[in-house]
């Protein structure tokens, strides 16, 4: 039933709107490439014979937090997983369709996933620091990339703390366990690992899911700080949530992407049906 | 009704686990009870009970046991009773324990002045001292004999000692270069038998001076040693027993008197001090049955160590291959159990394997390549803690794999992902993340193992344990640590001091006390390895999530 105009708009709408929205600025000048960071063109994803994402084709801005949302089991967070590959992890994963990641092409075999997943960090549903010290968790990605040098190390531990807004709160301390901060803590230790290595897009799986309001907040007010810099993906079940932290959003269901467009209008005028039942609370 | 309610309750269960854990934890203190009051007491000074009988015959002795004599169907079945006393002086009665009658005894005393000697052979002495023999000369006798006994003990213990370094030290190093010109000039040979070596005269000349000039300085240490055992064992003590025979002994054969019925408390003390440490830091004497356990403990403890050495790498990298890389499936589920079941595996089924395989088969390939000079006697083709710690590790690998494979697989599966998305590669992640997250369960894997190894007998008598070794794996001579060495094992000492001894009897309570350090090695290393892993598990533990 909802098939045919699922199909028809979210694409048409999706690029229509970018062009819109985009103001390219001063601070494009650190990307070489123009255009949109992360484009996808009729992806699809099957675990085993379980189809689970189709024909997806959207793009996402450069400098601008996009939001996924749709209901659990839309196929939002597997998506978010293909822009760093994380889906390889699992077994009898297919994954058809160009995904190209600042013109990368992201599941070509030529293409070095390790390099994929420098260029696109990843904080996930659940805080995952290390079992190692807040500074250990935070130089982890340069350690791996081989630096060793300790006033690079250092330097990089400040800076990423700093723009985690964690640094007042563990300068003291950057040798106990990175598990000996709270909750909304651990979240931000995770940012500050996941930006340390500069990556140019920050990849965010229900990061405030786990966390009470406060650290929410606090989290949201990072997102708002970091857009500066990094282009932020984020999956979101919050609807609020999603309204005040992103530019643009995107609204999944079954798997297909059903509506994609700027925050503001996608929330106060909806195109598409589904996408008003949603967000009003009719289901989902 | 009640009853009913009170059984769907569950209250019967309650008791029935508690009284489970209760009958294990009771058997598991008798044994340790029954041990230590065993083991520890015999180190405590008895006194010396001297007994004439009704024919006028004296003995003395350390009282043993008193016990009801049996006689079935008479009136008198286990009315009386008879005593066992260990009298010693087994060079003069050709025994060391007897039993008498109650009823034949006349008279039970203790007498002051009477001495119990531990020398050298024939086990403990029982007598008076009556007099110092210096050379021919009487030097004391009687009460200033007793009074002159400390001072010689104590000057033929320093005797002994330096006796000992020219022995060991001195001559044993000229021994070592001496046996090891012999393995060059074996060489030598053998290099000619296989043609082609050139001339080698110029090496057998230097050869020849170096083993002349080590040949004169061995003549010399010869001198030096018959000089000093001369002029110690010029000192003799002649004691009496009780019932008048005279013996004999060369001061530097006795190792303690006392006058047992003489001693205050203090004095006893002393005794048990010293004669613990001496079981402790001593080397065995006449068959095992005297002095101490000390290459034994060494022995053991450095088989565990070296087992550990080799088994924690291989069951961890195993453990990694089948956790972390190896395709989940049919085959990997069978080997997994096929693991399993070995660690149950008779221990003695490893040891003939550890014959055939690493003594016979690697052993004597090692021998045949590297060392074709000393042939036939071979160096590694034959038992020794190297073989024995391979046998062991093998038998204890099983542990280890197990016990690692669920430490890996209990590292989160978030904290793989953090490090995945970070862009480390699956080994880096293993390395950095999975690796120290799992360390503590691999250490109680290791602990387990330990615990096992150092329990194992069986294996270790077919790879390299010995009743007694002339030297320890580890000494000062170049490479220090040799592997092909046999050794001496707490475990292997029990049973051969406790059943293929001479004098059972007499070495009965060493039985138990060996027993106990056994236990205590073990306690010690798994106490080692606990720290270590509470520390790592303080250091590396993951989260609550």
């Amino acid at each position: 039933m909802a098939n045919d105009h699922m199909q028809t708009t979210a694409p048409d709408s999706g690029l229509r709107i970018r062009t819109e929205v985009k103001a390219p600025g001063p601070t494009d000048a650190r990307h070489s490439s123009e255009g949109p960071d992360i484009v996808c063109r009729e992806v699809n994803l099957a675990y085993g014979d379980n189809h689970v994402l189709h024909d997806i084709t959207m793009e996402v801005d450069d400098r601008r937090v996009t939001a996924l949302i749709g209901p659990s089991g839309c196929g939002k967070s597997t998506l978010l997983r293909c822009f760093n590959r994380m889906n390889d992890l699992i077994d009898n994963v297919k994954v058809w369709g160009e995904i190209r990641v600042k013109g990368l092409d992201v599941n070509a075999p030529a293409t070095d996933v390790i390099e994929v997943r420098r260029r696109v960090g990843m904080v996930f549903q659940k805080s995952n620091p290390f079992p190692k010290s807040i500074y250990e968790n935070v130089t982890y990605g340069l350690r791996i990339a081989g630096i060793g040098d300790k006033a690079t190390l250092d330097e990089a531990c400040e800076r990423s703390l700093k723009g985690a807004a964690l640094w007042d709160e563990v300068k003291d301390r950057l040798d106990e366990s990175g598990l000996s901060l709270s909750g909304g803590q651990m979240q931000r230790l995770c940012i500050a690992r996941a930006i340390a290595v500069e990556p140019e897009i920050v990849l965010m799986d229900e990061p405030c899911s786990a966390l009470d309001p406060i650290a929410t907040l606090k989290i949201e007010e990072l997102i708002f700080q970091l857009k500066e810099k990094y282009t932020i993906v984020i999956v979101t079940h919050n609807l609020q949530q999603a309204a005040r932290v992103s530019d643009k959003t995107a609204f999944f269901w079954l798997g297909r992407l059903v509506e994609y467009g700027p925050t503001a209008e996608m929330f106060t005028a909806p195109r598409d049906k589904l996408t008003e039942d949603y967000i009003t609370g009719r289901f989902g | 009704m009640d009853l009913r309610k009170a059984f769907s309750r569950g209250d019967h269960l309650v008791w029935l686990t508690g009284s489970a854990l209760g009958i294990s934890l009771l058997m598991i203190l008798g044994l340790v009870f029954v041990i230590l009051t065993n083991g520890l007491g015999i180190f405590w000074p008895s006194p010396i009970e001297q007994l004439t009988l009704a024919d006028g015959s004296v003995v003395a002795g350390e009282p043993i046991q008193r016990q009801a004599i049996p006689n079935p169907g008479q009136p008198d079945h286990r009315q009386k009773h008879r005593v066992q006393l260990k009298v010693g002086n087994r060079d003069l009665y050709g025994f060391d324990f007897k039993w008498m009658d109650e009823a034949d005894i006349a008279k039970r005393e203790r007498p002051s002045g009477i001495y119990l000697v531990e020398r050298s052979e024939y086990g403990p002495l029982i007598g008076t001292p009556v007099r110092v023999l210096e050379g021919e000369k009487e030097v004391a006798s009687g009460a200033a004999a007793a009074a002159a006994l400390e001072g010689l003990v104590d000057k033929a213990e320093r005797d002994r000692r330096a006796v000992r370094v020219i022995e060991k030290d001195e001559i044993g190093a000229v021994n070592y270069d001496i046996e090891r010109i012999r393995l060059q000039r074996r060489k030598l040979d053998y290099r000619e038998k296989q043609g082609g070596a050139g001339d080698l005269s110029a090496a057998r000349r230097k050869l020849d001076e170096r083993e002349k000039e080590r040949k004169a300085r061995y003549a010399e240490l010869e001198e030096k040693l018959t000089k000093r055992m001369e002029g110690a064992s010029s000192t003799r003590v002649v004691f009496r027993s009780v019932d008048g025979q005279e013996k004999e002994l060369r001061a530097l054969d006795v190792y303690r008197a006392y006058p047992a019925n003489d001693l205050s408390w203090l004095g006893r003390a002393r005794v048990y001090a010293s004669r613990l440490w001496g079981f402790l830091a001593d080397e065995p004497r006449e068959a095992n049955t005297e002095g101490g356990i000390f290459p034994a403990i060494f022995g053991t403890v450095m088989m565990v160590l070296l087992m550990s050495l080799m088994v924690v790498p291989l069951g961890v990298l195993a453990a990694l291959y089948l956790r972390e890389y190896a395709k989940q499936g049919l085959l990997v589920r069978t080997v997994r159990i096929a693991v399993n079941n070995l660690a149950g595996v008779p221990s003695i089924v490893f040891g003939v394997f550890g014959l055939g395989f690493f003594v016979y088969f690697l052993g004597g390939g090692i021998d045949r390549i590297f060392f074709p000079e000393s042939l036939p006697t071979p160096t590694y083709g034959t038992g020794g803690i190297l073989w024995a710690s391979l046998t062991l590790a093998l038998l204890t690998v099983p542990v280890v794999i197990v016990a690692s494979e669920e430490a890996l697989a209990a590292v989160p599966r978030s904290v793989r992902e953090a490090s995945l998305a970070m862009g480390a590669t699956k080994f880096q992640t293993i390395l950095r993340v999975v690796l120290p997250a799992a360390a503590p369960g691999i250490l109680t894997g290791l602990i387990l193992a330990m615990a096992r190894a150092a329990g194992e007998v069986a294996p270790l008598m077919l790879t390299g344990v010995v009743k007694l070794a002339p030297e320890l794996p580890l000494d000062g001579f170049f490479p220090f640590f040799h592997l092909d060495r046999k050794f001496m094992h707490l475990g292997f000492h029990i049973y051969d001091v406790g059943f293929q001894s001479p004098n059972v009897e007499a070495a009965k309570p060493m039985v138990y006390t060996t027993t106990i350090f056994l236990l205590v090695i073990v306690v010690l290393l798994n106490l080692t390895a606990i720290v270590v892993r509470n520390r790592l598990r303080e250091k590396y533990k993951t989260g609550a999530f």
